[in-house]
């Protein structure tokens, strides 16, 4: 369940740029890494990272607006100089310059502290570290406490650690994702920047005919969408306290993974996002569990091929008729 | 056409087969560069190079004539790598005992690596036809993503095969048929053989040479070229511009579009296995995975779709820019992001567009203006 609202929370914002502007956001993972490991680097600064460390009960509350607030920042400015220009150029140039953003935005990460030279000493930049290239450990902001637990029968026959243990910290993820979904849910369908943004979605031309600025709908799409991933990745990086280094496949596999989650679940439409998450969610970790858990690429994957074969448009997409 | 018109045989076989003789020539010739005048570390380039291009050029067949969209390229080349890795490993053992290169060029070893790359070429493309069935339903972006989830299991499954065989004796006393990996068997990795699992295939003999990765660029090139004002390319060609104007006109969309796959495939299965054996030491899946295919999609995108020397000189461009970019060092990969933008944001068609070099019209009139001729219309 907590896994499965990370994806959705991710497969939202591919959902959501997908539905505007057709074509799949490469760095939409980055942006979900950079969440995650923004995260850290807040809780680094508030020292929080030394081991004894009283960590205050409001951290969570303080790292995940600042993180989300950042991320959407940089999906502003990613849109409006990388993709902007692009506007009617073929879907594929679109797709391969967010390619060079994720790779662009990634190995800035990674900078690690040192010198640049340029010529001799014509010019020297200082680089200050960023993320670096190890993978770091985040602090657990949550207290690992169990708040609620069924086991079967009592004692004897029931080995340790069997039966359901529902985790502090899975309640908290599913409820920030299921308030930030609700959210979402109120601003595309109950507000005035909602329907336009649906307008553009629909058509752009008529859209912007009708007075709505496409421009700037598109960039406040962008902006949601990251600020979504950024509370992903904030959820995540609390959850798997481990982080891996930026350039690390891991990062481009779970975003991949909510990739497939919003095609499963028709992609372009909001409620089949969270579907798709919460479905690919339970079908990894079900399948990990019963079948085998080296395999568990392998189901996701089976999944997606299966859907599209039955349903092309994935669960709740509308399937349209191409028109000469 | 009266059948009278027809060319006599010789000269027809010629035309057909006679630049394959001069590939061939070519090749050797390469193949006797002396080493120490080029030094190692570009020679290695060159051949990095070589098998970019057929990788790309072979891409440039599904993505640029056909305009269908396909993100798992690089899976057809692990598929190729690992069966011919495959067959000339453990067939080396069968033949000689030993995993040594046997034979000179064109020696006993060489045709073992020849037929490895053939049975490569072969298994990919029936895995090209699979993934080219789909897109019978699916249209652009889902027809993407599903060559992309198919190039996810490729990985995850050829993951999950066992270790190598090193030792003569125990590959001698394995029978072909248990190959199939009898530890893993409850899971999916047994269907899979001994290719290396998640550490990758090594000690594969290191059969390819100047002479292999040169014949095959250049075959694959001239194949794809020629390919191109066949009446397949035609009609490729034809359902990337227009999918129902095709279907109207009588070309049977469905089936070229698997062609198109099926062919592209193939000549991925042979790079894969040129591939497989320059590294030696290690064929990696992860190496193979989704990066590697969207490498390709940007050389052909780049390059300008169906343009072949577009794809050729991306694909050389490509191969050479994050070498030349290594004394930046940690800024490489930063410098190759930036570039990749602008390129992108100022030449959306990419470098050549639909053009081959010799037909780009500013470069006619300036050779027209040159030789003092008029340019051709």
């Amino acid at each position: 369940m907590a896994v499965g609202s990370l994806y959705a929370l991710i497969a939202l914002g591919y959902t959501m740029v997908y539905g505007t502007l057709k074509f799949i956001n490469f760095a939409h993972s980055t942006v979900f890494m950079l969440g995650a490991w923004g995260s850290y680097l807040l809780a680094r600064s508030f020292g929080w990272t030394e081991s004894g460390v009283e960590i205050p009960l409001i951290a969570p509350l303080l790292i995940l607006p600042t993180v989300m607030v950042a991320c959407s920042l940089l999906g502003f400015i990613v849109e409006r100089v990388a993709y902007r220009p692009l506007r009617k150029a073929p879907r594929l140039n679109v797709l391969i310059t967010a390619i060079g953003v994720a790779l662009l935005l990634e190995n800035t990460a990674a900078l690690d502290a040192s010198t640049l030279k340029i010529g001799k000493d014509w010019l020297t930049v200082q680089v200050p570290r960023l993320v670096g290239t190890q993978p770091q450990s985040m602090p657990s902001l949550i207290p690992n406490e169990t708040v609620w637990q069924i086991t079967g029968e009592p004692a004897t026959d029931v080995a340790p650690g069997t039966g359901v243990a529902l985790q502090l910290i899975d309640v908290l993820i599913v409820g920030t994702a299921a308030t930030l979904m609700i959210a979402l849910q109120w601003l595309v369908y109950g507000t005035k920047l909602g329907s336009a943004m649906r307008a553009v979605s629909q058509d752009m031309r008529t859209a912007s005919l009708l007075g709505i600025n496409v421009d700037r709908t598109i960039s406040f799409t962008f902006v949601v969408g990251s600020a979504l991933a950024a509370a992903a990745g904030f959820l995540f990086a609390i959850k798997y306290s481990g982080l891996n280094q930026p350039s690390h496949p891991t990062w481009v596999l779970l975003g991949l993974k909510a990739f497939v989650a919003a095609v499963v679940g028709g992609i372009g439409n909001i409620r089949g996002a969270v579907v798709g998450g919460l479905l690919i969610g339970f079908i990894e970790l079900f399948g990990a569990a019963y079948l085998s858990a080296h395999l568990r690429d392998l189901y996701v994957f089976s999944i997606l091929i299966f859907t599209l074969l039955a349903m092309p448009a994935g669960i709740f997409g509308k399937a349209t008729i191409e028109k000469v | 056409m009266n059948s009278n018109d027809k060319p006599p045989m010789w000269k027809w076989l010629l035309k057909g087969y006679g630049p394959f003789l001069i590939f061939f020539l070519i090749a050797l010739g390469v193949y006797h560069v002396p080493v120490a005048a080029v030094g190692e570390y570009n020679l290695k380039i060159y051949t990095m190079a070589c098998i970019a291009i057929v990788m790309a050029v072979s891409l440039n067949v599904v993505n640029g004539y056909t305009g269908q969209f396909s993100l798992g390229h690089a899976s057809f080349m692990a598929v190729g790598g690992y069966t011919s890795g495959f067959v000339t490993y453990y067939g080396s053992f069968k033949l000689w005992g030993d995993t040594q290169i046997h034979g000179g060029l064109l020696g006993s070893g060489d045709w073992l690596f020849f037929g490895s790359m053939i049975a490569g070429g072969l298994v990919a493309a029936a895995f090209g036809w699979l993934v080219g069935l789909p897109s019978l339903r699916l249209r652009g972006d889902y027809l993407a993503i599903v060559t992309l989830g198919f190039g996810e299991i490729v990985r995850v499954i050829l993951q999950r095969s066992s270790r190598v065989i090193y030792d003569a004796e125990k590959v001698a006393e394995t029978p072909v048929i248990s190959f199939v990996n009898a530890e893993k068997k409850t899971e999916l990795g047994g269907l899979v053989t001994h290719i290396g699992g998640t550490i990758g295939f090594d000690g594969l003999p290191k059969y390819t040479n100047l002479f292999w990765v040169t014949f095959v660029a250049l075959a694959v090139i001239f194949v794809c070229y020629r390919l191109k004002a066949s009446i397949h390319g035609r009609a490729f060609i034809a359902i990337r511009e227009n999918e129902i104007a095709a279907e109207a006109m009588g070309v049977n969309t469905t089936k070229y579009k698997v062609r198109a796959f099926v062919i592209a495939a193939f000549f991925a299965g042979i790079g894969g296995a040129l591939f497989a054996h320059e590294q030696a030491t290690l064929l990696n899946p992860r190496e193979l995975g989704f990066q590697r295919s969207l490498d390709y999609v940007i050389m052909v995108v780049l390059g300008g779709m169906g343009s072949i020397s577009g794809s050729i000189l991306a694909a050389i461009g490509l191969t050479i820019l994050p070498e030349l970019l290594r004394s930046v060092e940690q800024f490489r990969m930063i410098v190759y992001a930036l570039l990749l933008i602008i390129v992108m944001i100022w030449r959306p068609q990419g470098l050549f567009g639909i053009y081959e070099i010799w037909e780009l019209p500013w470069l006619r009139r300036l050779v027209g203006r040159i030789f003092g001729r008029r340019p051709k219309q």
